[in-house]
């Protein structure tokens, strides 16, 4: 395996959702997706809304099952694949190699801000200490206010708990990033942070799968755009 | 939530085709999966889903139809637990497990004090020095927010959400490596239930047990568990990653259950 082998394949991915209290009513999402992402590329998931865009890094993330295909992320020295792996094997994934900003923050509830960010980074491994630093540094650069530190997040606002997320997102080192509209509820100078904070991991190495919809912060950090209305299924199940 | 032990270690217990019957009715069917230090499976299902009969089967606590539960022991044997003696069965419930049980006058002597009901587990290990007994129950009444000055007192004395901190510090005590809870936060008040599970939650982590939950509540196994098995009939109609099998669900039963609470 080689450096510029893809950090994320994803290979014929198709989902559905059937909803057995509907009579067994199958909603296609996606059909046959396929993409990758190499180290330090952003790839931006394009297309219209409801075609499928969050879907796709729930599916990367372990979050939603698929019907079919492979999600091949590589890890250290192998290929696991997303689809078939285990739920011991998501959770190793999740807390060596993927992290994901989703759209809203989902923390425990009653756990202190500095906590739940500082959390992936512990689960690596790094230093209380260390990951402390690490919390409150992301924290101030993205102007969350220091007195909110030690509350819990359920009551900030929406545009200081995505903040939130982004910090705890973004805390821990790992090899793909999946950004589900990081920077919707984000005023101008936060949204310029969180760009930076984007290209400085592309920087690294880092490969990120995302979706934006604001089209300045698009074009600043997409290495390319995947339309994924081209990945829309055309029949519609019986 | 607490974060796993790496993926190398062997099974702590592994279940493999447990089935129960009670004469010609199930109790459950061809239950397998195994569990490592660190990892917390909640079963869900509805009252009368086999969940309780399971929880019966892999505690030893009734001897299965079919199938074996094995458990590796403190020594590193894998054992399986039909073929252990009665006084080895008792040891490990005394010492490597622990059982939370709804209704804490079951897991509690309700007639002597809260220290005593710590100690006694304690000395079931070997521990004989009365003044050392009393130094670490009361340690451990602290630890589940409990005012160790209370340390005399009988559990009668106690709430419920106080009696359910209790009954978690006489089983946690011993440094147990597995911990069955069946509905632990079952017929408390809201605000006591969360604040029972925060506790739960962080002793879990900083011990890194293994915890078997029966729940029927999703919100619990949400906040504590990293798997989710859901039984049905006494089935397991769907398994997997908490978060996939509730943002996802595949099965009907599954559905329903997610679709009939209002945040899961």
């Amino acid at each position: 395996m080689t450096h510029s082998d893809p950090v994320l394949s994803v290979e014929g991915v198709a989902k559905s959702f059937v909803m057995h209290l509907r009579g067994g009513l199958t909603i296609p999402v996606v059909g046959d997706v396929a993409f990758t992402v190499a180290a330090g590329e952003c790839v931006v998931l394009g297309g219209p809304s409801g075609a499928g865009k969050s879907s796709i890094l729930k599916m990367v993330w372990g979050n939603y099952g698929i019907d079919r295909g492979a999600i091949r992320v590589r890890s250290a020295d192998r290929l696991v694949d997303v689809a078939t792996a285990t739920p011991r094997e998501i959770l190793g994934l999740r807390r060596t190699t993927m992290g994901y900003v989703s759209q809203f923050l989902r923390a425990v509830p009653r756990v202190a801000t500095l906590d739940v960010v500082m959390e992936p980074a512990l689960a690596q491994g790094l230093a209380e200490t260390e990951a402390r630093a690490r919390a409150q540094g992301l924290l101030t650069r993205l102007n969350v206010p220091e007195r909110l530190w030690t509350l819990p997040p359920a009551t900030f606002s929406g545009g200081e708990q995505q903040r939130v997320n982004i910090a705890r997102g973004l805390i821990a080192d790992v090899d793909l990033l999946l950004l589900d509209e990081p920077t919707a509820s984000l005023d101008a100078a936060n949204r310029a942070v969180v760009v930076d904070l984007i290209e400085a991991k592309k920087a690294a190495g880092v490969a990120m799968l995302g979706i934006f919809h604001d089209g300045d912060v698009r074009d600043r950090v997409a290495t390319r755009i995947v339309d994924v209305s081209a990945f829309a299924v055309r029949e519609i199940a019986a | 939530m607490p974060m796993p032990i790496p993926i190398s270690t062997p099974p702590l217990l592994e279940a493999r085709g447990l089935t129960k019957f009670y004469g010609d009715r199930l109790g459950c069917r061809d239950v397998s999966f195994d569990i490592r230090e660190g990892e917390v499976l909640a079963i869900v299902g509805e009252s009368g889903s086999g969940k309780s009969t399971l929880l019966s089967l892999l505690s030893g606590q009734l001897p299965a139809s079919a199938g074996e539960v094995l458990y590796r022991t403190r020594a590193g044997e894998i054992r399986d637990l039909a073929a252990l003696s009665e006084a080895e069965r008792r040891f490990l419930f005394r010492t490597d497990w622990g059982f939370v049980h709804q209704d804490a006058a079951r897991g509690l002597r309700m007639g002597v004090s809260a220290g005593g009901n710590v100690g006694e587990r304690l000395m079931a290990v070997g521990a004989r020095s009365y003044g050392a007994i009393r130094a670490k129950a009361e340690d451990w009444l602290d630890r589940v927010e409990i005012d160790p000055t209370r340390i005399d007192e009988p559990p009668t004395a106690y709430s419920g959400g106080m009696r359910q901190r209790l009954q978690i510090a006489r089983n946690l005590v011993t440094a147990p490596r597995l911990v069955f809870m069946d509905e632990p936060t079952g017929g408390l008040d809201v605000s006591v239930q969360a604040r029972l599970l925060d506790l739960v939650r962080r002793l879990v982590a900083d011990m890194g047990l293994a915890v078997i939950v029966v729940t029927h509540d999703l919100a619990v196994a949400r906040l504590l568990s990293h798997r989710i098995m859901v039984m049905k009939q006494g089935r397991v109609i769907e398994e997997g990653l908490t978060d996939r099998v509730l943002d996802d669900p595949r099965a009907a039963y599954t559905q329903l259950l997610v679709s009939s609470i209002l945040q899961p």
